[in-house]
């Protein structure tokens, strides 16, 4: 069965009530949808930033999105998926991500949609730079072993 | 073929891409960095920490004994800190 699969990669911000609303308009097998929103956060004293800056690789990004999309798909009963991510600056409280997943019932939205962040974070070409209050150099955002440890219980044979 | 660099790869080798014509002995995307190691101070500050660095070949992942022979792009990066 092909669903609504919508993955855009963009530089201005989205309206998730929106999204939503688009995602659900004449589906009523949909029975659920989560909706996860990944913001901007302003980190604490020393480390709390002015704005980050996100880099992306253009063209493989949506395709890698797509690609755990698709996987999801596979793995769940969804009804839909949409997807999506900023590149460029933002400022603490901006959105930078938006996943929603629709499905007859919850538990399938609520894990694929778990899902698709994990792989996000660990996956999908993007990079961010810090630019700190206190005036500091410029610095990259470092990956973190736990979003690789929380992509790889998804893993399978 | 067309080499891509992103982030803090990008910076210390102070280009975002080039096309480059390596030798038939370079045969994986290991042997590209080892091979892109040897251009220049810049390349061996990128690459310092070889294991760490993630590589696409036309926009798909690949591990660094993956062969080169056919891309019409390959990407070095860091890890990725998105979502």
């Amino acid at each position: 069965m092909t669903i609504p699969i919508t993955v855009r990669v963009q530089h201005d911000d989205f309206d998730a009530a929106l999204e939503t609303k688009m995602l659900t308009a004449n589906r009523p097998e949909i029975g659920a949808v989560v909706s996860f929103i990944g913001i901007c956060r302003s980190g604490d004293d020393d480390l709390a930033i002015s704005e980050m800056t996100l880099e992306h690789y253009p063209g493989m990004a949506e395709t890698e999105i797509r690609r755990h999309a698709e996987e999801a798909r596979k793995r769940w009963p969804l009804s839909g998926v949409t997807v999506i991510h900023r590149f460029g600056t933002v400022t603490p409280g901006d959105n930078i991500v938006l996943v929603l997943t629709a499905s007859p019932h919850r538990e399938a939205a609520f894990q694929a949609a778990e899902f698709l962040m994990d792989y996000l974070k660990t996956n999908a070409p993007f990079w961010k730079t810090e630019k700190r209050l206190s005036g500091a150099k410029d610095v990259w955002v470092e990956a973190h072993s736990d979003d690789d440890a929380a992509a790889s219980r998804w893993e399978r044979e | 073929m067309k080499v891509l660099y992103f982030a803090w790869v990008r910076e210390r080798i102070g280009k975002a891409e080039e096309t480059i014509d390596p030798p038939a002995a370079v045969r994986t995307v290991g042997d590209l960095i080892g091979w892109l190691t040897q251009r220049g101070e810049e390349y061996a500050r990128a690459f310092d920490r070889p294991t760490i660095i993630r590589a696409a070949i036309d926009h798909a992942h690949v591990k660094p004994d993956a062969a080169i022979a056919g891309a019409r792009e390959i990407a070095f990066f860091p890890p990725m800190t998105g979502g």
